[in-house]
């Protein structure tokens, strides 16, 4: 079906990126209306407490104050998971952290605002703190919130794939590790801002920087008490995300509400500080891992358990738990698997979605006990992950289908690349070809190419597509994706230019704007290539086939003989016979009436039919493994990663270009993650943040970056647009623990907590010299009451997808 | 984004107008060079200060002159990125040089200057924040509170000296001319520094910084090694000034001061002693180190774990040392 592409598979520029480059893009900050008011938002100072009364007459009263509002206008609740419904856009009758939002004003600019903001008094009871998931599991009261599993834990999850014990009774070794991966967060350049215009007709714009405007749409609805009808979200272009603007935001519905008060525009833009409240960022996992092997290392079974500290807010949280133990089964063989997953409520800014969502935790875990085991086996760790690879078109253990599944090759590129067998020495600490301090590691992983599911039960489309012709030959592509900087826009046009044999920069792409755009769920689990790919495919070609059959009438030749290429539409056996693609249309205007095309993509179903089996499930996986090598200072632990070499099965690149840079992000930001990253709090002192600032939470810069070799196999997958997957996301995963396995290699500690920071390196390295065990890392995991896990046969085990039904497991 | 208080700014020409606004300003009055430090403070409501009176236009606070043979003067308004660049200062005292290459990032020593840089406001994790932040911890013993949160039980502030070129000018032995209404001093650099977060400087707030004078090069030899997160950008979390004379191939005299650790600048006497009247040799370089290890006390205010950067005083003296080896 693919053959001779001219657009697929080009590095073309984005189509914004001139307007990106000269500083011609709107951001949601640099909207100006007239009239327009500022506001501000007052957060609480306290990490738990009650509100016992807010005064705001003293800020009312301050000239220049158009509005002030607070909790008691804004009765209902949202939340961007059904089952997670607790967010108010300003707090009622309780604060839950630092940061949360008590009170809003809305004035004639930031410095009125800023001082009317400390004009509202707030009365506050204090109330205990929950700090860490220690204290979550001990304590039940004060509950943070009156919802959840019980006291202070969220939620609990537990399933069983096959019997874990009869595997571990087969296995020639088993390993049991603790793990600890802090929480960081997205650190986006540009902070969160948003404009509201509620116009004379009642009806009511938002401009934001969000991921997601369908569901700010559907907040915005639920909680202003306009119909949806009235309600227009336009998402402009982000300045980064990374998952931490995909929720509906408090300063968004604020916005609206003081708009739709004052009859003015209102904009907001939030201080770094703010940005780090927001969060919605990795969570801090605590893992134990008990894992099964034969001794060619054959996985016979795996325990999983993860407990995450969840901060404040539900957020994605509950599907972060399912994700944290959904994807160990899609890169090894694992035939039999139990998951055990808990989210905590801690008085913290709430985690949420950040670039992996709950994946790279487990990953790290996974990947880091495999080369434990190698060890122990005296194998390669090349050899262990590349001699049990899941195979394509196969059902896993937690019934998740892979098709194209490319990791053998990823292996072998950097492998060769790294001149890995000329490097690594085996296990023999005496033996090494490397000298002491210099190591290299490896490290697979997987990703999702887009939920299976949507965040909310329905049986629409998840992306759809409309093309415009116009009888100049202009192509107008209409898309509700938001392009977040990773090139979503341009990937619809690269693919509607490919369809209809035009130039990507011929073509008008409108997105994001949810009165212009049919739906698109929004820009999250690397869902939009392959989805909006796929609908652009379907509306294209049916616009595509307008064209034909007014051409092939034209020129009369059979329809077959009519092809699209280089702005012409022609006869193939004669190409010189034909028409310009602008005459094409007009024949086919005159032909069929005003052209529009419409296009939709919704995912195959899962085979999964179990309770809590939406989460894991993918039209396709992407793979990718990387080899890292550092430099270990002995003297000071400082671990500087030279170079690493990555490889991503990324099925088809519709533009190599984006590719790699999606892929040198990531293994940008796994740095950042693996090396320093720390989203903390002073426990002892309210639960502050401990440095919510760009300068203190400390992010790699330039000078941190490694250099890095990257590779990508192509291997089309069916259901792909083109074959293509996923790469936003899933390059980020093989980044930490390839380091922490090169870490082993040059200096032989095992630092099993994230990040990899230089006093852990030498308190290991000390533990080592004075005959310890080298390894900083957690001990022990919370003692926990879980649930019955649900038991399901696995495909091998002649099951269905569905759980067995509790009585037949007790009989 | 974050305000700026109100305030009132004047640009003097001179530097007896300069002084004589800020005399008229009283303790509400404040200088400002490159801002770099004081404007991010004042929009977090660290200082306030009524009257901010610029030193950029002070002809005076702009030049360079002299060399190593005679010594260097530097105007107070020097931006850092002419200090990194200056052929003087390059071939006479690449250690001034080197260090202000180390100091934050290109941008900012654009703007920066070696005034500013090394009256910069003492550091710490708990008042570098925005005023909503320290209300969540009732403020600190610095700025609005009365409990220095680093160090409970502390009567002091432990807030950190945080600037590279400060222990460089005490361990080389600067010089720094100060001009007021009261008419005008000159002192050693290392009198300049008070173990005090909240009270850091021995200088009046209307005395003005005019300039740094280093000393003829003869005989000396001086080296700085740095300890921060990352490559660019931050602010030292230790810093090791090392300054030697030798006599023949014996050490003279020495210096070795610690920056980033402590209130102030902080002189490791032990570790000169080590040195003097011996061969710059490995074991006296050793047993500096041991004693720079000794006397640094850092606490937890700043980037890293602190007993790690209590550890690392030994490793980046050893470099600093090593540097003068040859």
């Amino acid at each position: 079906m693919v053959k001779n592409l001219k657009v697929v598979g080009k590095p073309f520029r984005k189509v914004d990126a001139r307007a990106k480059c000269v500083g011609q893009t709107k951001f949601a900050d640099d909207i100006v209306l007239p009239r327009m008011l500022f506001c501000k938002i007052l957060r609480s100072h306290l990490p738990h407490a009650l509100i016992k009364n807010i005064d705001v007459s003293k800020a009312l009263a301050l000239p220049g104050v158009f509005a002030v509002v607070t909790g008691k206008d804004f009765p209902i609740p949202y939340g961007i998971l059904p089952v997670s419904q607790d967010e108010h856009a300003l707090c009622i009758d309780k604060v839950r952290f630092i940061g949360d939002p008590v009170a809003a004003v809305a004035a004639i600019d930031e410095d009125v605002a800023f001082d009317a903001m400390n004009l509202i008094e707030v009365e506050y009871e204090p109330l205990d703190t929950i700090s860490t998931i220690d204290e979550a599991v001990l304590i039940d009261e004060p509950r943070i919130h009156e919802y959840g599993d019980s006291g202070n834990i969220h939620k609990k999850v537990s399933l069983e794939f096959g019997n874990v014990e009869e595997g571990f009774a087969e296995a020639d070794l088993v390993r049991e590790d603790t793990f600890f991966y802090e929480g960081n967060t997205h650190l986006p350049m540009e902070q969160h801002a948003a404009v509201a215009h509620f116009d004379s007709d009642g009806k009511i714009t938002l401009w934001s920087s969000t991921q997601t405007p369908h569901y700010v749409h559907r907040a915005l609805a639920k909680v202003l008490g306009l119909p949806a009808s009235h309600i227009r979200v336009i998402a402009t272009p982000n300045g980064g995300g990374f998952g931490g603007k995909s929720d509906p935001f408090n300063h968004e519905v604020v916005v609206c509400k003081l708009s739709m008060l004052t009859g003015r525009p209102v904009k907001v833009t939030l201080t770094r500080e703010e940005v780090f409240y927001c969060h919605r960022g990795r969570h801090p996992i605590l893992m134990r891992v008990k894992t099964g092997v034969k001794n060619d290392g054959a996985i016979t079974a795996m325990h999983f358990q993860s407990f995450l500290d969840g901060g404040a807010y539900g957020s994605y949280g509950v599907a972060s738990t399912f994700y944290s133990g959904a994807l160990q089964t899609v890169t090894y063989e694992v035939p039999r698997y139990k998951f055990q997953g808990l989210r905590a409520f801690t008085n913290k800014p709430p985690c949420g979605p950040k670039r992996g969502h709950g994946t790279p935790q487990p990953r790290y875990a996974l990947e880091v006990q495999l080369d434990k085991i190698a060890e122990q086996l005296g194998m390669d760790p090349v050899e262990i992950r590349r001699k049990h690879l899941v195979a394509p078109n196969s059902i896993t253990a937690n019934y998740l289908r892979i098709g194209s599944m490319g990791l053998g090759q990823c292996i072998e590129k950097v492998v060769e690349g790294s001149r890995w067998n000329e490097r690594f020495s085996g296990w023999d600490p005496n033996n090494r070809k490397l000298p002491f301090g210099k190591g290299i590691g490896i490290a697979c992983s997987s990703y999702i190419c887009g939920a299976g599911l949507p965040i909310y039960w329905n049986n629409m489309p998840q992306s759809g597509v409309q093309l415009r012709l116009d009888r100049q030959g202009g192509v107008c592509v209409m898309c509700g994706s938001t392009d977040i900087g990773q090139g979503s826009d341009s990937i619809l046009a690269y693919i509607v230019a490919e369809v209809l044999g035009i130039d990507p920069f011929d073509i008008r792409v409108v997105t994001a704007d949810t009165d212009l755009t049919p739906v698109d769920l929004g820009s999250y689990s690397s869902r939009v290539t392959l989805m909006t790919g796929n609908a652009a495919i379907q509306a294209a070609e049916r616009a595509r086939e307008l064209l034909v059959m007014a051409v092939a009438e034209k020129l009369g030749v059979p329809i077959e003989n009519i092809s699209l290429a280089e702005r012409r539409v022609f006869d193939v056996e004669n190409p010189e016979i034909g028409v310009t693609f602008a005459e094409a249309v007009v024949l086919a205007e005159s032909k069929f009436g005003t052209l529009g095309t419409v296009g939709s993509y919704s995912p195959p179903r899962s085979p999964g039919r179990y309770k809590g089996s939406g989460v894991g499930p993918s039209p396709a996986y992407s793979y990718s493994a990387a080899v890292a090598e550092v430099d270990v200072n002995p003297d000071t632990g400082i671990v500087v990663v030279e170079r690493v070499w990555i490889a991503h099965d990324i099925g088809r690149s519709i533009n190599p270009m984006l590719v790699m840079g999606q892929v040198e992000g990531s293994v940008y930001m796994g740095l950042g993650e693996i090396l320093m990253e720390e989203m903390v709090y002073r426990e002892n002192r309210n639960v502050v943040h401990k440095f919510p600032s760009m300068l203190e939470y400390k992010s790699p810069t330039t000078m941190e970056m490694c250099d890095v070799k990257t590779y990508l196999i192509e291997d089309p997958d069916p259901n792909g647009p083109y074959g293509a997957k996923e790469v936003g996301q899933g390059p980020l995963l093989p980044v930490p623990p390839a380091v922490a396995n090169a870490v082993y290699n040059a200096v032989g500690v095992r630092i099993d907590e994230v990040p990899i920071t230089p006093e852990k390196v030498l308190r290991a390295l000390k533990d080592k010299a004075r005959g310890r065990i080298g390894r900083f890392g957690p001990a022990a995991i919370p003692v926990v009451d879980w649930p019955e896990p649900l038991r399901v046969l696995t495909p091998s085990e002649g099951g269905d997808g569905s759980e067995m039904p509790r009585v037949a497991v007790h009989g | 984004m974050m305000r700026l208080p109100k305030f009132e700014y004047h640009t003097p020409q001179t530097i007896a107008e300069a002084v004589k606004i800020m005399a008229g300003a009283g303790p509400a009055g404040q200088f400002v060079a490159g801002g770099t430090d004081l404007y991010p403070n004042m929009k977090r409501r660290q200082q306030m200060p009524k009257t901010v009176i610029s030193v950029m236009r002070l002809a005076e606070l702009n030049q360079i002159t002299g060399d190593g043979r005679n010594g260097l003067r530097i105007g107070a308004s020097v931006i850092l990125t002419d200090v990194c660049e200056h052929p003087i200062i390059n071939r006479d005292y690449p250690v001034v040089a080197k260090a202000a290459r180390t100091i934050s990032t290109p941008i900012l020593r654009n703007m920066g200057t070696i005034g500013g840089n090394l009256l910069l406001d003492t550091r710490c994790n708990y008042y570098d924040q925005n005023y909503e932040w320290r209300k969540g911890i009732n403020f600190c013993l610095k700025k609005d509170g009365d409990v220095c949160w680093v160090a409970p039980g502390s009567s002091k502030c432990w807030a950190v000296q945080s600037s590279d070129l400060v222990p460089v000018m005490v361990a080389i032995g600067a010089k720094l001319r100060f001009v007021s209404t009261l008419g005008e001093r000159v002192i050693d650099a290392a009198g300049l520094y008070n173990d005090d977060g909240i009270d850091y400087l021995h200088k009046r707030p209307d005395e003005l910084l005019v300039d740094i004078q280093l000393p003829p090069t003869n005989g000396w030899r001086a080296s700085y090694q740095k300890l921060r997160r990352r490559g660019a950008f931050d602010f030292p979390v230790l810093g090791v000034a090392t300054w030697i004379a030798t006599d023949n191939s014996d050490v003279k005299d020495a210096r070795i001061v610690l920056g980033g650790i402590a209130p102030s600048p902080v002189q490791i006497t032990e570790a000169a002693s080590a040195l003097i009247g011996k061969p710059l040799t490995d074991d006296q370089i050793i047993a500096a180190a041991e004693a720079a290890y000794i006397k640094a006390r850092p606490l937890d205010n700043t980037d890293f774990v602190y007993q790690w950067r209590k550890q690392m005083a030994r490793q980046y003296t050893l470099r600093a040392l090593r540097d003068l080896q040859s």
